[in-house]
C-alpha cells in the first residue's frame, strides 16, 4: 500500500470540474434532435473521428498528471514518528510522475542524443592508472546494462524496436476487437459482420479512423515505451533531464490553458454579449465600450501588465502558498484567467449580433407578446439558438490559447519558469540549434507533440463548425 | 460623413481614458507603489528609507487620486493619476526606470520596427491573397484541397518554431544573411530580409485559408456567373470582379492593423536583436519597466482606435453603398 497525501492543486479541481460540466452537458444534449444530428455529422468524418481520438490521448496523459500527491519521506532514525513515516515531502508529484519513475529520476549530467549511452561532449576522465583522456563518458542510466556498448548497442535497440512494435500490435489487436464487438453488439450483428462494416467504413461513425489512428499511434508509442526502459528516446537537454518526460509534462500545461481559460471567456462573453443584444440602450453602449477598451489594449501588452502585477502578488505573500508546485499553479491558474480576460471579446461582439438578430424573430417577439419574462426568453429562447456559436468559439480558441502559451512564455510572462510547458522547453532550448555540434532534440519534440495537439484541434474545430454551423453547406 | 468622424474622434478620448484607468488600476492599485517598491529594491536592501527615496525618485510618492493637502485644483493635479496617466495625453511619457526619456526613445525606435513591419504587412498581404485566389482558380479539385491542408499544417506551427527553424536554416546552414542585427541606411537590408520572409511565411496558412472561403462565397454568386456567361475567362471573372469584392470584408480585418504597425512585432524584433518598439517592449516587460510598458499601452490603443477609424473609412472608399451616419 502505498502511503501518500493527496493534493488538489486549483487547476485539477478545475479541470476534472470542467470534464465532468462537459460530460452533463453532452448527456443533456443528447434529448434535443439538432444537437445529436450536428454530433453524428462529427462522428461521421473520418477527419473528426481521427483529431478527436489524438485530442483524447493527449486528455489521458493530461489528466493522469492532474492527480497529485505528496509523498511522505522515509522517517529519519531519531524522529519520534507517528505510525512508522516520516515528514510530508514538499514536493508534490503526480500519477504520471509515478507511473514514468525511471524517466523523472534517471537524470544524466547534461546532454546525450536520443538513444545514446555517451554523453553528448567530450570529458577529461581519469584512467584506472592516473593517465588524463579526452573522451565520451558513458552515461549513468542510457544503455547502462550494455557491457560493450560499441557492438551491441544497434543490436539491444532494434531488438527493443522489435518487441515495441510486437508488444504495439498486440495490445492493438485486443483493442480492435473490443471496439468491433462492441459495434456488433450495438448493431446486433455477429463479429465477422461488424468487423467488415467497420474496415469498409460503412455506415455509422468513422470507426475505421479511429483505429487505423490508434494502430499508427501505438506502432509509435510501443517502441518509445520499451526502449524508455533503457535508454533516453528523446535525449536529455542542459541539465539531464529526459526530453521525453518534460514534452509529457508539457501536455497537461497545454491542456489546462487551452481549457480552463474558457472558465472566464465564457460567461463574461454569453452574458454580456445576449444582455447587450437583448436589452439594447445604455445596456448595450455600456458593454460596447467595455469591450472597446480592452480590445484596444494590445493583447500582449495588456497580459504583460496583468501578469506582471500578479507576479508582484504572488511575491509579496508568500505564505499563501504550502509548496512551490502551489505557487506555479497560482500562476498557471493566474495566466488562464488573464488570458480569458483579455478574450471573451470576440466571442461576446458575436453574440451580441446574433442576439441583434434573434430578438427581431417572430417566435421571440410572440413570446414577449405572450408576457414571458425576459429571463425567461433569454435562456428558453435566445441562449439555445447561440449554443452552436459559443461551441464553435470554444473549440476554434483552444489551438489559439496553446499557441499563445508558447509565445507568452517565450516572452517571460508566461507560465511559472518551474511549470514545464511547450513554451518554456521552446525557450530554454532556442539556442541550441546555434551551438557546434547542434542539439536538435529538444526542439524537435517540442515540435512534433505542439504541431499534433494544435494541428488536431485545428482540424476537429473544422470539422466541428462544418457540422454546427446552419449556413455552413 | 464629417459628422460621423468627429463623432468617432470624440469618442476616441474616452476610451483612451477607460484604456489609462484600466491600467492605472493595474499598476498603482491592485499593488501599492510600497509594493513595486520593495520588489525592485530586492529583498535585502528594504528599509521605510530606501522605500521612500525609491517613490520619491520617480515621483510615486503622491496620493492616488486626491491630493487633499495641496491647495485648490493642484488637488486633483497633484496626484499619480495626473502625473503617470492623465499627462500622457499631451503625450508626455516621463522617464524609464534607466532614466532615458521614452518619447525619445519611441522616436528613435520606430523607424526600425516600420522598416521590418511594413514590408511583412505589403508582402503578406499580396502573398497571401494571391495563394487563395490561386486556390479559388483551382476550387474543387485536388489541388485545392492539397493547398488547405497546408494551410492548416501551416497554422498548426508556433511562430516560434518559424522564426528558430528560418534562423537555422537560411543563416547557419546556408550562411546567406546574418543570424541577427542591424544597421543603419541601406546596409539595413541585409539584417531586415529574413524576418520579413519569416513574417511572411508564418503569416500564410491562417489567412489564406479565410480569404479563401471569402472568394468561395463571392465566385459562387450569381454576378460572376452573369460575368462568365457573358464570355470573361475564368482569370477575368477572378480579378474583375471576385478580387475586387472579396477585398471588402477583408479590409475590415486589414486597414484596422495599419497603425499598429510602428509597434513592431515583440517575437521577431527580439529574436532578430532589431532595436525597435518591440523588443524595447519585451526588454521593458523583462526588466518590469512600469513607465515604459504603460506608455506602450498607451500608444498602442490610441493607434488601434486610429485603426478603427480608418476602417470605417475604407469601407466608404471601397463600397459605394456604405453611407456613414
Amino acid at each position: 500500500m502505498i502511503d501518500v497525501q493527496p493534493v488538489f492543486l486549483w487547476t485539477d479541481l478545475l479541470l476534472f470540474g470542467l470534464i465532468t460540466c462537459i460530460a452533463l452537458a453532452a448527456w443533456s444534449a443528447r434529448r434535443s434532435e439538432p444537437m445529436r444530428a450536428a454530433w453524428r455529422r462529427v462522428g461521421e468524418s473520418a477527419v473528426g473521428m481521427t483529431s478527436l481520438t489524438i485530442l483524447l490521448l493527449f486528455l489521458v496523459v493530461g489528466l493522469v498528471d492532474s492527480l497529485h500527491y505528496r509523498p511522505y519521506l522515509p522517517p529519519a532514525k531519531d524522529d519520534k514518528v507517528v505510525a512508522g513515516r516520516g515528514p510530508l515531502s514538499t514536493e508534490v508529484r503526480s500519477a504520471l510522475d509515478a507511473l514514468a519513475e525511471p524517466l523523472r529520476t534517471r537524470t544524466e549530467k547534461t546532454y546525450s542524443a536520443p538513444l545514446a549511452y555517451v554523453l553528448f561532449a567530450k570529458q577529461t576522465i581519469e584512467k584506472a592508472d592516473g593517465t588524463q583522456q579526452r573522451e565520451f563518458p558513458r552515461l549513468k542510466f542510457g544503455g547502462s546494462g550494455l557491457q560493450y556498448p560499441e557492438e551491441d548497442h544497434t543490436g539491444d535497440v532494434l531488438g527493443r524496436i522489435g518487441l515495441g512494435l510486437a508488444l504495439a500490435a498486440g495490445a492493438w489487436g485486443v483493442l480492435a476487437g473490443a471496439l468491433v464487438q462492441g459495434v456488433a453488439m450495438s448493431r446486433q450483428v455477429p463479429f465477422g459482420a461488424a468487423w467488415r462494416a467497420v474496415w469498409r467504413g460503412k455506415g455509422g461513425l468513422a470507426w475505421r479512423a479511429v483505429l487505423v489512428t490508434l494502430g499508427l499511434v501505438f506502432l509509435f508509442a510501443g517502441p518509445v515505451a520499451v526502449l524508455a526502459g533503457e535508454y533516453h528516446v528523446f535525449g536529455t537537454d542542459k541539465v539531464g533531464q529526459d526530453v521525453l518526460f518534460l514534452t509529457l509534462k508539457s501536455i497537461r500545461t497545454a491542456l489546462v490553458i487551452g481549457t480552463l481559460t474558457t472558465l472566464v471567456t465564457l460567461p463574461l462573453a454569453v452574458a454580456l454579449g445576449i444582455m447587450a443584444g437583448y436589452l439594447g440602450g445604455w445596456v448595450d453602449d455600456l458593454i460596447q465600450y467595455v469591450y472597446t477598451v480592452l480590445n484596444s489594449i494590445p493583447g500582449v501588452l495588456l497580459i504583460a501588465a496583468a501578469v506582471l502585477m500578479m507576479q508582484v502578488v504572488i511575491d509579496t505573500h508568500p505564505h499563501w502558498f504550502e509548496t512551490a508546485a502551489e505557487r506555479s499553479d497560482a500562476r498557471l491558474l493566474a495566466l488562464c484567467l488573464i488570458l480569458g480576460m483579455t478574450s471573451w471579446t470576440g466571442l461576446c461582439r458575436l453574440l451580441r449580433g446574433e442576439t441583434l438578430k434573434l430578438r427581431e424573430l417572430e417566435y421571440v417577439q410572440a413570446a414577449r407578446a405572450f408576457g414571458v419574462s425576459t429571463a425567461r426568453i433569454l435562456s428558453r429562447h435566445v441562449l439555445p439558438n447561440l449554443m452552436h456559436l459559443v461551441l464553435i468559439a470554444l473549440v476554434m480558441d483552444f489551438s489559439g490559447l496553446v499557441l499563445a502559451e508558447a509565445v507568452l512564455s517565450y516572452v517571460g510572462i508566461g507560465v511559472d519558469p518551474n511549470t514545464v510547458s511547450f513554451g518554456t522547453m521552446i525557450n530554454a532550448a532556442r539556442m541550441e540549434l546555434a551551438r557546434e555540434p547542434m542539439v536538435w532534440w529538444s526542439l524537435m519534440s517540442a515540435f512534433i507533440f505542439m504541431f499534433v495537439l494544435v494541428l488536431a484541434a485545428n482540424l476537429f474545430a473544422d470539422v466541428v463548425r462544418d457540422a454546427f454551423d446552419p449556413r455552413a453547406s | 460623413m464629417f459628422a460621423y468622424i468627429v463623432r468617432r474622434l470624440l469618442y476616441a478620448p474616452l476610451i483612451l481614458l477607460g484604456v489609462n484607468l484600466l491600467t492605472f488600476a493595474l499598476f498603482f492599485v491592485v499593488n501599492t507603489p510600497e509594493d513595486m517598491a520593495r520588489m525592485q529594491l530586492g529583498a535585502k536592501r528594504v528599509t521605510p528609507e530606501a522605500i521612500e527615496r525609491w517613490k520619491v525618485e520617480r515621483g510615486y510618492d503622491k496620493p492616488l487620486l486626491f491630493n487633499a493637502a495641496a491647495p485648490g485644483a493642484s488637488s486633483l493635479t497633484d496626484t499619480i493619476f495626473f502625473e503617470k496617466s492623465l499627462r500622457m495625453f499631451a503625450f508626455d511619457f516621463g522617464r524609464a526606470d534607466d532614466g532615458r526619456d521614452i518619447a525619445t526613445e519611441i522616436r528613435t525606435r520606430m523607424g526600425p520596427s516600420l522598416a521590418i513591419a511594413l514590408p511583412t504587412f505589403a508582402l503578406g498581404l499580396i502573398v497571401t491573397v494571391s495563394f487563395a485566389l490561386l486556390l479559388v482558380f483551382f476550387r474543387g479539385t485536388y489541388l485545392d484541397f492539397q493547398g488547405v491542408v497546408l494551410c492548416v499544417a501551416m497554422m498548426s506551427i508556433s511562430s516560434l518554431f518559424y522564426i528558430i527553424g528560418g534562423q537555422w536554416l537560411v543563416s547557419k546552414i546556408w550562411h546567406l544573411v546574418p543570424i541577427s542585427g542591424y544597421g543603419g541606411g541601406l546596409d539595413a537590408s541585409r539584417f531586415l530580409v529574413l524576418p520579413v520572409v519569416i513574417g511572411v511565411i508564418a503569416g500564410i496558412g491562417g489567412s489564406a485559408r479565410w480569404y479563401r472561403t471569402i472568394f468561395l462565397e463571392e465566385a459562387g454568386k450569381d454576378y460572376v456567373r452573369t460575368a462568365r456567361a457573358k464570355g470573361l475567362s475564368e482569370l477575368q471573372a477572378l480579378f474583375r470582379h471576385v478580387l475586387k469584392n472579396g477585398m471588402i470584408p477583408i479590409l475590415t480585418g486589414v486597414v484596422v492593423v495599419i497603425p499598429s504597425l510602428f509597434m513592431g512585432s515583440l517575437i521577431t524584433e527580439s529574436f532578430f536583436g532589431i532595436p525597435g518598439l518591440g523588443s524595447y517592449t519585451i526588454d521593458a516587460i523583462n526588466a518590469q519597466d512600469f513607465p515604459v510598458v504603460r506608455a506602450m499601452v498607451f500608444i498602442g490603443s490610441l493607434l488601434y482606435i486610429l485603426g478603427l477609424i480608418l476602417t470605417d473609412l475604407s469601407y466608404t472608399l471601397v463600397d459605394p453603398r456604405v453611407k456613414l451616419e
